[in-house]
């Protein structure tokens, strides 16, 4: 496993120079290091799809369910367009979101609602709102800008053998935390795991990577958990299929992917 | 309803997991109950139907497939239910439609369901059927919307899209009727009465189109919309003394635009329409809708995690008004010059969205009348929701659109199990 892991790491480092600075190289500053974070997990290849597993588990056991395909593609400027189509459960069964996310402004997000064949523009102040009933909010699931926050190196430290740095988060506007710490892999700027404090200090969430696996040479997080330390309930994300690098175009990502999501998308 | 009919669905059944395997076709489904009794109501002067205005179970199946090449599919949605309250039985084809697609052209045939605009429960250029009767009964907003027979095409390309819709067989929509609902109707003493529906003919064809395209960061559209009021006017034999009324669709022709998009931390959508009522140009006949103007602006944002507040203005501002009072007969309530409304609606999920909290209320400071919708949801697994709700009217007039439904309010249940 560790040799696996080790491989992994070393493969990184050659197909991705820009990001394997060696742990022995200069401190980096935290900005920088979080936007490699941002690069690396949310934003790697021009192009991404995988379809997603979501298991809702609450303190007493019951699990629920969410099935999804997710389709990211890279624009200009950091902006992005995401589309999900939801297989599972029933009723939001072919269901479809739209978000286009830019780097300077609030997305923009759209709705489609199958059984009025209806789409909807969403408000979109509220990337705090939990994604789908999940524990994931929607800033999780698709990033948070860079300069919303002031970050600070803490120091550097090994998690689960892997050296790591260890940066502080805080947001320079009310949130829904009063400061972040984040473990990101100093070989792959994967953040490894984030804790999340409230007013009161107190840790109230914790975010895990516990499986990432090179896909097209690319390290991703395959599966994934955040939780809820006050309530106990947690959602574990796990991916399948996942591919980059997919002939997708921009302009794909409109409303008619919403209404007819093409096939070659969803299966 | 044919008895052989619902034989075949067990065997179906038993058909499509083998056929599922194939990747070929997607079948799902749903079972629904759902029962709405009227509150508060009173002891003498019940319509026929009685307290209950809904008692019905749905067993809903859908399915869908596409080519293994891509570029075809289907899609069908049908509903099996029994209606205890007004001792019916029906299958209810709410959706069937073929799709073809090739490179920027969509192609759909088909009874299906289309939506456009963007107002919330106000509806200025989506001319396509509703039924109301569902709505202030406590159906699942689904059922809102009703299928038509008709044919879709869309074009894209990189500056705008168009879709052009084509509906050969005129559908009215449905309102309450006499049956369950109390109603205002001012011929009330005249019981014999038609219905004349426009006929299938080629003129008649209804046709709707719309062009959109993103604009400065907004949503933009204009419409077109050729065909008839969906609402029925009557037509009296006679204004004094009637003995026989008509109950007709005149002709309509409508034009507008909408915009929507991120403002002021919220959505902000505008849309507009101008309704040409094609038979009383003029506006001097008073059984047939005069032309009008109608507007809407509406807002909508989430102040804090997983709740979100919407408010929408409404208006309708009447053409030639003055030659429409002029020929009013006495005795009939008058229609203002500008008709307001106003809408709120507000959500709140609870414990990871299992549970939905929401109102949604019409309010009009012009008829003075309003509607509330009351809601709390809950789904108890992935697969099975219940709904519990209410619809509440009132107004100081019972000629009114709302006000006439004062006596109307209800309660609802519902419960649905997905598969």
């Amino acid at each position: 496993m560790t040799k696996t892991i080790l491989q992994l790491m070393i493969a990184a480092a050659l197909l991705t120079p820009a990001s394997a600075a060696p742990a022995t190289a200069q401190p980096m500053d935290a900005a920088g290091i979080v936007g490699k974070m941002q690069q690396a997990f949310f934003s790697p290849g021009d192009s991404f799809r995988a379809r997603i597993k979501m298991t809702l588990k609450d303190v007493s056991g019951g699990e629920r369910f969410r099935e999804l395909t997710m389709l990211r593609v890279n624009m200009p400027g950091g902006d992005q367009k995401y589309f999900m189509y939801f297989h599972a459960p029933g009723d939001v069964r072919r269901m479809a979101f739209l978000v286009y996310k830019y780097a300077a402004k609030e997305s923009d997000r759209w709705l489609f609602i199958p059984a009025l064949n209806l789409v909807q523009r969403i408000a979109a102040k509220d990337s705090q709102s939990s994604f789908v009933g999940s524990d994931f909010s929607y800033e999780d699931v698709s990033g948070r800008n860079i300069g919303s926050d002031t970050h600070k190196l803490l120091r550097e430290e090994e998690l689960g053998g892997k050296p790591c740095y260890v940066v502080e988060s805080m947001p320079k506007a009310a949130a829904a935390y009063k400061r972040k710490v984040s473990w990101i892999d100093k070989t792959t700027f994967m953040p490894l795991r984030e804790e999340y404090y409230d007013v009161q200090d107190q840790l109230f969430r914790e975010f895990s990577a516990e499986e990432i696996k090179e896909i097209d040479g690319i390290p991703t997080a395959m599966k994934r958990t955040m939780k809820n330390v006050k309530s106990g309930h947690q959602t574990v994300v796990e991916f399948s299929e996942a591919k980059y690098r997919l002939a997708l175009k921009a302009e794909d990502f409109s409303e008619r992917a919403l209404r007819n999501p093409p096939g070659s998308w969803i299966k | 309803m044919d008895r052989s009919r619902l034989l075949t669905l067990p065997l179906l059944a038993l058909c499509l997991p083998a056929a599922a395997e194939t990747g070929a076709l997607d079948w799902h489904g749903s079972v629904l109950a759902n029962y709405a009794s009227r509150l508060g109501t009173t002891r003498h002067d019940k319509p026929p139907s009685g307290d209950f205005l809904l008692g019905e179970e749905r067993l809903q199946l859908q399915l869908s497939g596409t080519a293994p090449g891509g570029g075809a599919g289907y899609f069908a949605k049908t509903d099996f239910l029994r209606d205890e309250a007004n001792a019916d039985s029906a299958v209810d084809v709410r959706e069937a439609y073929l799709t073809y697609a090739k490179g920027s052209l969509d192609l759909r045939a088909g009874r299906q369901i289309h939506t456009w605009g963007v107002g919330d429960l106000l509806f200025i250029n989506d001319l396509f059927p509703k039924n109301y009767a569902a709505l202030f009964s406590g159906r699942p907003m689904e059922y809102l919307k009703t299928g038509a027979g008709s044919f879709k095409a869309s074009v894209y390309s990189e500056k705008a899209s168009l879709d052009i819709i084509a509906t050969p067989a005129f559908e009215p929509d449905q309102f309450p009727t006499s049956q369950s609902f109390f109603l205002f109707d001012p011929f009330s003493q005249v019981t014999n009465r038609v219905e004349s529906k426009p006929r299938h003919d080629l003129g008649n064809v209804e046709l709707a189109a719309r062009l959109s395209r993103p604009v400065l960061g907004f949503d933009a559209a204009l419409y077109a919309y050729r065909g008839f009021f969906r609402s029925p006017s009557m037509e009296p034999d006679s204004i004094t003394a009637p003995t026989k009324l008509t109950i007709v669709y005149p002709r309509l022709a409508v034009y507008g635009a909408s915009l929507q998009g991120n403002a002021a931390g919220g959505v902000l959508s505008f849309e507009a329409g101008y309704y040409d009522s094609r038979q009383d140009i003029a506006g001097t006949d008073p059984l047939i809708p005069n032309s009008e103007t109608r507007f809407l602006a509406g807002y909508q944002r989430s102040p804090w995690t997983d709740f979100t507040a919407g408010i929408q203005y409404y208006g309708e501002y009447m053409q030639n008004y003055s030659r429409y009072v002029a020929a009013l007969p006495a005795g009939l309530p008058k229609q203002d010059h500008l008709r307001q409304l106003l809408t709120l609606r507000l959500t709140q999920f609870l414990k990871y969205q299992t549970w939905k909290l929401s109102l949604f209320s019409f309010w009009s400071p012009t008829d003075r009348d309003f509607y509330l919708i009351p809601e709390v949801s809950c789904h108890v697994t992935d697969e099975l929701t219940a709904a519990v709700g209410a619809n509440v009217f009132g107004g100081a007039h019972n000629s009114t659109f709302l006000g006439q439904l004062d006596k109307n309010d209800n309660l609802y249940l519902s419960m649905r199990y997905e598969f």
